[in-house]
């Protein structure tokens, strides 16, 4: 997975995949090591847990991962598809305004 | 309402399951799940390493078709397990593995015998899973069957703390034990794309993976093939969807297949590929595969749809059901082309490039010894009650050889380690399938560098009394390995001959097992057949020192035409060409 490229806000306005995950502490190696291993290259990550969770496994999160579009992206989601921590999977081609806030503070 | 233990939990969870045995190696972290399941029902295998208790349960599931159980301890334990582990992710086998863990307060503090059990199995589980409190069991020992069910089947992980077996807790009810989940439906326009594609083809070809296996679908697979005149291909895990005989059937696809059955690949214009991932074994050289064909692309996991190549139409759904649909939108359809021109070049390329094995008539050859074993087996495994031999291999040059002669009457006999190739695989699946499936005997064809990976597992099978027949392929060397050198290293042979030769037979014996030498025999047929009539497991040792490589051989990287096959003269190479 890549750092952010701080010369390139290009980079801020990819496809986002937007993820509904099981909120424990393997859920982020689970998408970060298929990630890796499915060599598909991640611009930016955030995470936070949502409100209001009552799941017995202890609640639920939302993960935006930036990519940069190819035509592998739907190779990709069919793999999130499969993470059983991952509960929807929704692909925003107009990125998310999350990445932009976080851009704010690489200065 | 029960107050039981963690460990309690998982036993009477697992008897609910319908679990009868599982195999383990027990060890500190989990001895309080050994504690209880002392006073189980379930029969407990004692494995004699952590891979081969893994494997016994991957034997046991492809033989029954049902998620079997292993058990490891924490640390050595758990990394043993995991050849076994990513072995069964590959080939999509159900097992789920329960792993003893240092007690939670400890986690992260490098303690005697810890190791990151749940990291290191994310890649190369289906899912894995840290239990956190007795409570919390209830839902994942359930949902670790589930999973490893549901869908394209695969391994499930769950790693167990100490603390987390020896805390007691009350509940109201038992939960109900995971069964998979139904399979997706195919889509009724994704049927009709395909039903449209294959009414309108010449030349089609029907391609069954283990996916195809798995689901029951060689019946429907039969009849779309003789129906509407396809031509079979299977792929390893494949073998068996038709029967060997069968005149449709051009047998396995891919690196060591007929050149009659890549000739037709080479000439298909629609290829049908159901249940199977399109992996380099089998396509070969991926931009040189079926050149000429559109696909249709049938599995039940999407992901696999379009991953190696592009489809013209794909049906994420259960083979069967997805066959059957096919067959009935062709119905509807009516019409369609000849394809007697197309059966009839199928005809003519068998005759001219179907297999020609070598000795296949010599029983001290290693053709010929499979051959004869085939014979041996068949004479007691078909019983009135249709019950047939279950083959395992290991991998090398017997597996390959295995699935070109060895006649399959139906799907899933025939047990080998696909996708990841583990030698030292052949040994405990053969006892997990005979301990899970008692009513059929089981073959274990294996070669002396592979047997000598899970060689341990002798003691397992005499201490079981597992009616595993082993025919070892003894040739001193690591024959695969020796002949890719021979072939693409400029024959240059390094560190693959064993000059330290083991005596098998007495090795065997040393086990307590039954075992002789086929080549001190006179009649090595009768041998066979006294060995396979008795109870109880049998190591065969038959010499195979100057056999000539396993071929037709696509070299690896290569396009399936481009075959080195046998000459007049086994000792001389020519590369064939289909168009030539």
């Amino acid at each position: 997975m890549s750092m952010p490229d701080r010369n390139a806000p290009a980079a801020l306005t990819g496809t986002v995949l937007e993820l509904t995950v099981n909120n424990h502490p393997g859920v982020m190696s689970h998408i970060c090591g298929l990630f890796a291993r499915r060599a598909f290259n991640v611009e930016g990550v955030a995470c936070l847990p949502l409100p209001g969770g009552e799941d017995p496994s202890g609640g639920l999160s939302r993960v935006w991962l930036l990519l940069r579009e190819d035509e592998r992206l739907g190779q990709i989601v069919s793999q999130v598809e499969k993470l059983h921590d991952v509960r929807e999977t929704r692909v925003l081609a107009q990125g998310h305004p999350v990445f932009a806030a976080l851009a704010g503070h690489l200065r | 309402m029960p107050t039981l233990s963690g460990a309690e939990i998982i036993v009477r969870l697992l008897e609910r399951q319908g679990i009868e045995f599982l195999a383990g190696i027990p060890g500190g972290a989990n001895l309080p799940l050994y504690d209880a399941l002392s006073h189980s029902t379930i029969r407990h295998v004692l494995a004699r390493h952590e891979q081969g208790a893994g494997f016994i349960a991957q034997g046991a599931a492809r033989a029954s078709g049902r998620p079997a159980v292993c058990l490891a301890t924490s640390g050595p334990g758990a990394t043993n397990l995991l050849t076994a582990i990513a072995d069964a992710r590959l080939d999509s086998v159900p097992i789920v593995c329960l792993t003893g863990q240092v007690p939670s307060p400890m986690l992260g503090v490098d303690a005697f015998q810890e190791v990151d059990t749940y990291g290191l199995a994310i890649p190369v589980t289906k899912h894995c899973f840290l239990a956190r409190s007795p409570l919390e069991l209830l839902r994942i020992i359930p949902e670790a069957f589930r999973i490893a069910a549901s869908g394209r089947p695969g391994p499930v992980l769950v790693d167990l703390p100490r603390d987390v077996q020896t805390a007691m807790a009350d509940f109201d009810e038992w939960p109900e034990p995971g069964r998979a989940d139904g399979p997706p439906a195919p889509d009724a326009e994704a049927v009709e794309r395909a039903a449209e594609l294959l009414g309108d083809a010449r030349r089609p070809l029907l391609l069954l993976g283990g996916g195809a296996a798995r689901a029951g679908a060689h019946l429907a697979a039969r009849s779309l093939a003789e129906r509407f005149s396809l031509p079979v291909v299977c792929t390893l895990h494949g073998l068996g969807c038709l029967p060997t005989d069968h005149p449709l059937n051009l047998g396995m696809l891919g690196m060591h297949a007929s050149k009659a059955a890549n000739t037709v690949l080479e000439e298909c214009d629609l290829l049908v590929a159901v249940g199977c991932r399109l992996d380099d074994r089998a396509t070969g050289r991926l931009d040189r595969f079926c050149p000429d064909a559109a696909l249709i692309h049938v599995d039940i996991d999407a992901s696999e749809l379009g991953k190696r190549r592009a489809p013209q139409a794909s049906i994420a759904a259960d083979a069967a059901d997805a066959l059957t649909s096919l067959a009935r939108a062709l119905d509807k359809r009516g019409g369609g082309v000849s394809r007697s021109a197309w059966l009839g070049r199928v005809v003519h390329v068998k005759e001219r490039f179907g297999l020609r094995p070598p000795g296949l008539d010599d029983p001290r050859s290693a053709y010929g010894v499979l051959a004869a074993a085939a014979r041996a087996a068949a004479s007691i495994g078909v019983r009135a009650d249709g019950r047939d031999v279950l083959v395992a291999t290991d991998v090398g040059r017997h597996q390959m050889r295995t699935a070109q002669v060895w006649p399959l009457a139906g799907p899933g006999r025939l047990l080998t380690s696909g996708g990841l190739g583990t030698m030292g695989f052949g040994l405990p699946a053969a006892i997990g399938a005979a301990l899970a499936e008692p009513g059929h005997p089981v073959i274990c064809v294996s070669g002396d560098g592979s047997l000598l990976m899970n060689v341990q597992e002798l003691a397992t099978a005499v201490e079981q009394d597992a009616r595993v027949k082993i025919l070892l392929m003894d040739n001193g060397c690591l024959g695969l390995v020796r002949q890719q050198q021979e072939l693409f290293m400029d024959g240059r042979v390094f560190a693959s001959r064993f000059s330290a030769r083991a005596d098998y037979v007495a090795l065997a014996r040393a086990f307590g097992m039954r075992a002789f030498d086929l080549s001190e025999h006179g009649d090595p047929e009768a041998a066979m057949a006294e060995a396979f009539a008795a109870s109880g497991p049998c190591l065969i040792r038959c010499p195979v020192e100057d056999e000539p490589h396993v071929l037709p051989m696509v070299p690896p990287g290569a396009a399936n035409c481009e075959m080195i096959c046998e000459t007049e003269n086994h000792d001389a190479m020519e590369v064939a060409h289909v168009h030539a």
